[in-house]
């Protein structure tokens, strides 16, 4: 036959493939209509929240809207001196409109946010512009405080002009922009938020490193047990699931404190002296010790999963011909576990790289991660703004090592069971 | 040059695994060098104990395993020097077929272009060039059965294992290669302890069989002696068909004996019966009954067709014969069409000789 095809007809003569179609499409929606929930589920509780996450880290609406004549009457004004009387006019009497709102107290936050000193002169501005009089506001404001009549405040309130900024990100790696509109490094003692990355990516390597080497031995041995002793194995293994995160994590701290159980039995077999307790705890060690242990299972499974499905024979194969053991593990066993290395790595790794609650408990000031600076921005400064724009910046810090996997091993390769 | 007759010797070898139960007992076997010798038996019999044990993975309990004059229960599986093919080929998938074959080779640090022609060799002889390149997943089952063989040849050894080999593959597949291992086996002699469960394949193949029921050899000779002389009815019920009367010896005398079942008497051929008064099973293969036999056969006996099973080459017919309603025929189907009816009565008739009353079950 030629290279073309025929249409090939059913013996009705429809042509088959709209026939094949029509009888697929029943199924089609049948299988819709079965994932549909899980679908609106994801859709309401993960797509909007994280959309809502995006808008909110560079949403900067609120002061455009308190002050939309000041920053009408700016678009003239270059930046480099004062502004002129028609701008102090515009900011007179939208900063009237907020007083009737009694919204002053927000500009005077928002503001602040960007430059310290704002928060006091607009309480004195509010006090003293009752008074005002009609014209010449400028002399009048800058009368109210010296810092009035500086114009590094009078950029500040620019900056703040459009609706949308990128300003809280600069802040997530600790720079920002200033006046001049360049972007630069915050001074060296300010910086917290590069540390902090660091040591998010540092603890979460260590982590995987340490559940790696404590995994890999566990799920060989769970895999090639007998059944009756490789279920008791896999029961301790998975009782760290089965008992609450919290409670876990408060044994640990039971074990590590400078009075418990770990230094009492370095004391007693005389490795430390009694008045030179470690500190475990409160420290990286505390966080790198919990964190191993409660993201062990996360390792083990996938690799148990991997190793339950290579053939013992493969080993007994590589001996008889001659390799020793260790040749016959290192170029046959090891390589045909890779698939189950890389997602067990993977899974720690992006677990421990978000973990917040045990290194709030043990971690300490230095054993503290970039999720417990989003926790401290959302509860206690209330700058949601900033927790979401570092919340987005660990997810897509998450899916670039993702990408990257993907890249190098491939993640049809991964196999979590 | 003096073929080495106790090239591999198990001397007294016992195995158990739990302390309770003996699997392999008190094994007594010489393999001469060159020789392709078949563990035969059904699975739990104890031939792939022993063949581990040859390989090194597991260790007697008692006595040695001896490798050309040398006791290797203490020698690890690596320095045996042993080709194995594994019940599943056991090829290593990440690898292709080449460096499956070059893996021996480097392990023993051979140099590569030396290498390379012994995986050549390997390849062609089990007709598998061109395919060096290949990952094991993308041969078919067969052809991985002959990069698994190929493999275990690779690196010269004197001595090979195969473990069920065959097991996974379909019948006709099986049968090709079964005639492959074993023209391999005569090209280059080595020595070949092929275990399976399945009797044609060790028919086919083997030089001597050794057919293991219990822990224990229960013989060991060549095929045809095992097929036409059992010495036992274990070995005459699991080696091919096999037609049985269980009854008493009522006379012994001129290498014949007369065994009394419930309702007749048959003439047998005593093997494992020394006297009268002893109970027996007398054996009796299919192919040796005839239907309408001469006159000059000592046992002619009639009974009643109860099926008839056509199998293309022969028919199958079940008879009714002496009280035993599974007495087998085989008649060939050639031209002369014998009156084989369902219901009819036939005359069976067979030589006493082929009649072996051996002990009772």
């Amino acid at each position: 036959m030629s290279s073309e095809t025929k249409q090939i007809l059913t013996t009705d003569g429809i042509p088959l493939e709209v026939s094949l179609k029509k009888a697929e499409k029943k199924n089609k929606i049948k299988a819709f209509l079965l994932v549909a929930p899980l679908l609106m589920f994801i859709i309401i509780t993960y797509v909007f929240p994280i959309g809502d996450m995006l808008m909110r880290s560079v949403d900067d609406k609120m002061v455009t809207e308190m002050l939309p004549k000041t920053f009408k009457s700016m678009e003239k004004w270059d930046g480099q001196d004062l502004p002129p009387e028609e701008v102090f006019e515009a900011f007179y009497f939208d900063f009237q409109k907020l007083i009737e709102e009694e919204r002053e107290g927000k500009l005077s936050t928002q503001l602040n946010y960007t430059k310290n000193g704002f928060k006091s002169i607009i309480k004195k501005l509010r006090r003293k512009s009752k008074s005002f009089e009609e014209g010449n506001y400028k002399e009048q404001i800058m009368s109210v405080h010296r810092r009035w009549a500086d114009v590094e405040y009078w950029r500040a309130i620019k900056r703040r002009a459009p609706a949308y900024t990128y300003q809280k990100y600069l802040k997530g790696i600790d720079m920002y922009e200033n006046e001049k509109g360049e972007i630069i490094n915050v001074p060296e003692d300010r910086r917290v938020h590069r540390i902090l990355w660091m040591r998010t990516l540092e603890i979460a390597f260590f982590v995987t490193v340490f559940c790696f080497l404590m995994a890999y031995p566990i799920a060989h041995l769970l895999a090639t047990l007998p059944m009756k002793y490789s279920n008791l194995l896999m029961i301790c293994v998975l009782l760290p699931f089965w008992t609450s995160l919290l409670v876990r994590t408060a044994s640990w701290m039971i074990l590590l404190q400078q009075q418990g159980i770990v230094n009492d039995f370095f004391v007693m077999i005389g490795l430390v002296s009694d008045d030179n307790r470690l500190e475990m705890m409160f420290n990286k060690t505390g966080s790198y010790v919990a964190m191993t242990q409660i993201l062990l299972p996360f390792m083990v499974l996938p690799l148990y999963s991997v190793m339950k499905t290579i053939s013992p024979s493969l080993m007994r194969a590589g001996k008889s011909l001659g390799g020793t053991p260790f040749v016959a593990f290192w170029k046959v066993y090891f390589p045909l576990t890779i698939p189950g290395i890389g997602a067990g790595c993977l899974l720690v790794f992006i677990l421990a790289i978000g973990y917040y609650i045990t290194p709030a408990l043990v971690g300490g000031a230095s054993g503290t991660l970039i999720s417990n600076q989003i926790a401290f921005h959302m509860k206690s400064t209330l700058d949601w703004s900033f927790a979401s724009a570092m919340g987005l910046m660990l997810l897509s810090g998450v899916l670039v090592i993702y990408w990257l996997y993907n890249k190098l091993v491939g993640i049809d390769n991964i196999k979590l069971g | 040059m003096s073929v080495n007759k106790e090239f591999v010797k198990f001397d007294k070898v016992d195995k158990s695994y739990d302390g309770k139960v003996l699997v392999v007992k008190d094994l007594q076997l010489d393999i001469a060098e060159g020789e392709f010798i078949t563990m035969l038996g059904p699975s739990g019999s104890g031939k792939t104990t022993c063949l581990m044990m040859l390989a090194g993975f597991e260790t007697p309990t008692n006595g040695e395993i001896y490798l050309d004059g040398n006791a290797i229960s203490s020698i690890p599986p690596h320095k045996r020097g042993i080709g194995m093919v594994f019940q599943n080929y056991a090829l290593f998938p990440h690898m292709t077929v080449y460096e499956n074959l070059a893996f021996p080779l480097r392990v023993r640090k051979i140099p590569k272009d030396e290498a390379d022609k012994k995986i050549d060799k390997a390849l062609s002889m089990v007709s598998l060039q061109g395919f060096a390149q290949r990952m094991p997943g993308q041969l078919s089952g067969g052809q991985q059965q002959r990069v698994a063989v190929a493999r275990s040849l690779v690196f010269d050894p004197q001595l090979v294992l195969m473990d069920e080999p065959l097991g996974a593959l379909d019948k006709n597949l099986r049968e090709s290669m079964q005639y492959e291992i074993k023209h391999i086996h005569e090209s280059i002699g080595v020595t070949v302890v092929y275990v399976t469960h399945d009797q044609s394949e060790a028919l086919t193949m083997s030089n001597r069989i050794a057919v293991f029921n219990d822990g224990k050899v229960q013989q060991l000779s060549s095929p045809d002696e095992l097929y036409e002389k059992p010495v036992n009815s274990f070995v005459a019920e699991f080696i091919g068909e096999n037609n049985t009367f269980a009854g008493e010896v009522s006379d012994i005398s001129g290498g014949k004996c007369k065994v009394k079942l419930a309702n007749a008497d048959i003439l047998a051929n005593p093997i494992s019966v020394k006297g009268k008064g002893e109970r027996t099973t007398v054996s009796l293969r299919p192919e040796r009954a005839l239907i309408n036999p001469s006159d000059k056969m000592d046992n002619i006996h009639k009974g009643k067709i109860e099926e008839v099973i056509y199998h293309g080459d022969h028919t199958r017919v079940r008879i009714n014969l002496l009280g035993n309603s599974e007495f087998i025929l085989k008649v060939p189907n050639s031209s002369s069409n014998l009156d084989i009816k369902l219901g009819n009565e036939i005359k069976i008739g067979w030589n006493s000789e082929d009649a072996r009353a051996l002990d009772p079950k």
